[in-house]
């Protein structure tokens, strides 16, 4: 099955990619670019979920359940950003965080 | 080198590779086409791992739900032939110094920390038991959570539609004004 891959690669590529999200959320100025950089990381904390229950709990399901409902909360989560921003761009004409900086007007 | 490495290798430079492009690409439609990328090369690791159940979700879910709600609304907002203008040097450095040093913290930690197995027998994951698990009370049962996520995503829809449905008329007269 996965014969010759240590969990510790899983976990490495997990933390990598955990990282170039976060990278992307301090960097990004656009609401959607944003909102892709939080599915980078909720994508990785996946995999990390899955490696686990398969290498140190194969007799159990925990892992793939979380992950299940991870990827759930990750698309609702996405429809709710999506409608938000496409108000913002509706009232302001832009989704540029810098230029959106009044809440009421 | 058996196959198995050079498929894992394989993935995982194209994840490593293609979410580096997903945050640096400077058209947004070319990052959103990228995270495409990255989400199915990890539904390929989700086969490696043999959990084909989840392998399909990532695939039908994120692959073909999220990544097309997020092209969708880079078209309803943004001109696809529009830059970002460059990311000033100061803060891509201190972002990059930070999460570089957070990366090696936490793989320093990994690679300290002795993982040990259970030595019971792996279970068989079908679309049967995920069902039943899904849907019992008792032992290893999920029925709370399952209740709890179909609500959530009831609640996600009639939010998203109506934060997103046009404002009533009034509303409409205002924000003209204020413009």
């Amino acid at each position: 099955m996965n014969a010759g891959i240590p969990l510790y690669y899983f976990l490495i590529l997990a933390t990598i990619m955990f990282f170039v999200g976060v990278y992307g959320f301090l960097t990004r100025r656009n609401l959607i670019t944003i909102l892709m950089s939080v599915e980078l990381i909720l994508n990785s904390v996946n995999i990390n979920f899955l490696a686990f229950n398969r290498y140190l709990f194969p007799h159990q399901l925990e892992g793939l359940f979380f992950s299940l409902f991870v990827i759930a909360v990750a698309a609702s989560e996405a429809a709710v950003a999506i409608a938000i921003i496409i108000n913002i761009y509706r009232r302001f004409t832009t989704i540029n965080v810098e230029d959106v900086n009044v809440m009421k007007y | 080198m058996t196959s198995n490495q050079l498929m894992f290798i394989l993935f995982s430079a194209m994840i490593v590779v293609f979410s580096i492009l997903t945050v640096t690409s400077r058209k947004i439609l070319r990052a959103a086409v990228y995270l495409l990328f990255v989400l199915v090369s990890t539904a390929g690791l989700y086969f490696m791992l043999n959990y084909q159940f989840l392998a399909a979700v990532q695939l039908t879910l994120y692959a073909g739900g999220i990544v097309v709600l997020i092209i969708f609304s880079i078209l309803l907002t943004s001109h696809i032939e529009h830059q970002f203008e460059q990311v000033e040097w100061k803060k891509s450095l201190f972002s990059a110094l930070a999460a570089i040093s957070g990366a090696i913290l936490c793989i320093v930690t990994i690679l300290d920390y002795k993982f040990s197995a259970t030595a019971e027998a792996a279970k068989e994951v079908d679309l049967r038991l995920i069902g039943n698990s899904l849907l019992s009370v008792g032992k290893d049962g999920y029925v709370l959570p399952f209740e709890v996520i179909s609500i959530l995503l009831l609640a996600a829809m009639i939010a998203a539609i109506v934060i997103a449905k046009k404002g009533a008329p009034k509303k409409e007269e205002s924000q003209t004004l204020n413009k």
